[in-house]
């Protein structure tokens, strides 16, 4: 862990009891955070990334879920052994989440106002009047039109981007070093979805903080982060700068999905007579986690797959001096 | 891949069109029932599909596209318009009447998981349509005719007699499209049918229905937000914004140089998964309004940064071609018309 280390998550495993077996959600992830930094964690549903930010919190619903081991250095603390009580000063102050549906996490009772005061008193002592004062500062830097009257409103009365914003400002209300985004924008339209990700990205910059930003988009991920964790079936397969990993993927699975991707203007010249490029497809499904192969998880899907990749697993290993990892025995060959 | 049954597009004919269509939905508040507000989903929408092609159409929720697309099946009943089907209005025809051209209209969902009854077998939910339409003289060929279709969508026949829960967001997926096509239709409405799909499942449903469009000549209305997936699959498109068509064309035509600045504004919103390459970002301010209080003249104007004041928020623009016999339509007091739609800076800028 380097000075500018602000999060460390290591051999982090999270469980999930099923009617007759444990499946391990996440399965042994490492993976750094530095400060100020923006990491994508992408993957499809259920390979484990929203399970991994929900642990880092430690707001994995137990049961049926359990982080079984692994820690979660932040601040020179790991979050796993903490005492409960101290925990809660980390959430919402050190490190804030904001999910995909703001709707459902927003409290229909109270006025956007109300609630933003209620999150900055919780961790910090001052007076109503000064936390209204803030919350409504915190509301104008998100862009909320009009933010003292706004401030008044319930939550149903605005419009989704707005609560998504509302759902920011609360999030950064007390400057957190860490902000998790679990798929910030799935809920929204193209042209608000750009206009949430261009603020989040514009906030990171003026207030220095990190985010993870969990999504299945790769163009988000393309555009908004400078590092991309990839996830599959519970594990890390490929960790690389952003730029490194779409020029060169070092990950079949990686590979597969950049490849199916439309890309209708490059594919121009290569449209046949009837005007049709087909799409490149990963063939297959994702392993049920209760049931996976013995060898690598992606074998089954991998146009590369040799006999030892059925054997055993295959380890993150570092690649390029350091600056990227794959967990593919032929990462030299995607 | 040959395409025996598609003949040259852009010469066939035209399969099925809308007319003026308009469907308003009345806003009840209270316990009487009061009307006090209507929202006006699809305004007077004239669009038309051919034989064989693909039509993309587009906009952002509310916009009325998942309606128009319902209308035009008589899904829901409209208020005002005509539906030509094959050369034939069928807005004044009874249900009754409807049947037989039931066969030949279908719809595939966006939800996988809600659109298949979970009571019913894979056999039952793809069979019962060919019993309806007795499209098989018997038991055995009932059952040589499913086990066709599952193969023809990638599954395998023996999944016959399993439920819906037991199949993973795209073999359902694909279970739909099986049940839509059980009685050989002509025009399928795929309703955002791969949203709901993860990323590498989205490639191959994607390519299934361009399969089966090559294989049997069917036509789509291809329902989307995703303006990637639909410039790849549709011939033409159709932009949607509030209850409006604002912008038709050519999709190469539309998507290198679109008028509407609307339609820009949703070309550039999509994020573009290459970090080499940084977009020149200009942003639409604010949000979609409400479709039960449109802004006066074109509804657009409001978050424009073209409108001009005392025309855009007066007078409604009508969807007209800006060039002769070419097939591009706007609806825009003030289009572009030169400028390509996306400009990007090709310098490499790393993000920090």
């Amino acid at each position: 862990m380097t000075e500018a280390t602000l999060l460390s998550v290591r051999d982090l495993v999270t469980t999930f009891r099923a009617r007759d077996s444990v499946v391990r959600a996440v399965d042994g992830v490492s993976f750094d955070v530095p400060a100020g930094a923006s990491i994508g964690l992408v993957g499809e549903s259920g390979c484990g990334k929203s399970v991994t930010s929900l642990s880092i919190l430690r707001l994995v619903p137990d049961p049926p879920g359990r982080i079984e081991s692994g820690s979660v250095l932040f601040g020179g603390r790991d979050l796993l052994a903490l005492p409960e009580r101290e925990m809660q000063h980390v959430r919402g102050d050190q490190i804030s989440m904001i999910f995909q549906e703001p709707m459902t996490s927003l409290n229909p009772v109270y006025t956007v106002g109300a609630q933003i005061v209620e999150a900055i008193r919780l961790h910090r002592k001052v007076s109503r009047r000064a936390a209204h004062q803030r919350a409504v500062e915190m509301l104008r830097l998100v862009g909320v039109p009009a933010p003292e009257d706004s401030s008044h409103s319930y939550p149903h009365e605005l419009s989704g981007g707005m609560r998504q914003r509302v759902m920011i400002a609360m999030a950064l209300s007390c400057e957190p070093k860490l902000l998790i985004a679990d798929e910030p924008t799935t809920a929204l339209d193209v042209t608000i979805q750009a206009q949430i990700l261009e603020l989040l990205s514009k906030l990171q910059r003026d207030l220095g903080m990190s985010v993870l930003l969990i999504t299945h988009d790769l163009g988000i991920v393309a555009e908004h982060t400078s590092h991309v964790l990839v996830m599959y079936a519970g594990k890390i397969v490929e960790s690389a700068p952003v730029i490194d990993l779409f020029a060169r993927p070092r990950h079949p699975y990686t590979r597969g999905l950049l490849e199916s991707i439309p890309r209708p203007r490059e594919d121009f010249a290569a449209r046949g007579a009837s005007g049709r490029v087909r799409l490149k497809t990963i063939e297959g499904m994702v392993p049920d986690l209760s049931r996976l192969p013995p060898g690598c998880r992606f074998a089954d899907r991998c146009p590369l797959v040799k006999d030892e990749c059925r054997q055993r697993e295959p380890e993150l290993r570092q690649l390029d001096g350091g600056t990227r990892a794959s967990a593919c025995f032929r990462a030299e060959e995607v | 891949m040959a395409a025996p049954a598609t003949t040259n597009r852009s010469t066939s004919r035209t399969l099925v069109a809308t007319d003026r269509l308009t469907k308003y939905f009345a806003n009840r508040r209270g316990v009487f029932g009061r009307m006090d507000a209507v929202v006006r989903a699809v305004d007077g929408v004239s669009i038309k599909v051919r034989r064989g092609e693909t039509l993309g159409l587009v906009g952002e929720s509310g916009c009325g596209k998942s309606t128009l697309g319902r209308l035009m099946l008589r899904l829901v009943e409209p208020d005002y318009g005509r539906i030509v089907y094959d050369g034939h209005d069928i807005v004044p025809l009874t249900q009754a009447q409807l049947r037989p051209l039931r066969r030949k209209m279908q719809i595939i969902f966006q939800d996988p998981y809600a659109s298949l009854n979970p009571r019913m077998t894979v056999r039952d939910i793809v069979g019962e349509a060919i019993r309806i339409h007795k499209l098989a003289s018997g038991k055995s060929e009932e059952e040589h005719r499913i086990a066709e279709l599952l193969t023809k969508v990638g599954m395998r026949a023996e999944s016959m007699d399993r439920y819906p829960h037991e199949f993973s967001g795209g073999q359902r997926q694909r279970i739909g499209i099986a049940r839509a096509l059980a009685v050989q239709p002509e025009f399928i409405v795929c309703d955002e049918p791969i949203s709901a799909l993860d990323v590498s499942i989205q490639a191959q449903i994607v390519n299934l229905l361009q399969d089966l469009q090559d294989e049997l000549g069917v036509a789509y209305l291809f329902i989307s937000h995703d303006l990637n997936i639909v410039e790849h699959v549709a011939h033409r498109m159709a932009v949607m914004y509030l209850g409006k068509i604002v912008e038709q064309g050519d999709s190469p035509s539309l998507y290198a140089r679109a008028h509407h600045p609307y339609t820009r504004a949703l070309l550039r919103s999509v994020p573009v998964a290459d970090p080499s390459r940084k977009r020149l970002h200009v942003l639409l301010e604010g949000d979609v309004p409400s479709p039960i209080d449109p802004p006066p003249g074109c509804a657009f104007h409001p978050r424009c940064p073209r409108a001009i004041p005392g025309r855009c928020d007066k007078d409604e623009p009508t969807l007209a071609e800006i060039a002769m016999g070419s097939g591009h339509k706007v609806a825009c007091w003030n289009p572009h018309i030169e400028e390509p739609s996306v400009e990007r800076d090709s310098r490499m800028t790393p993000p920090p």
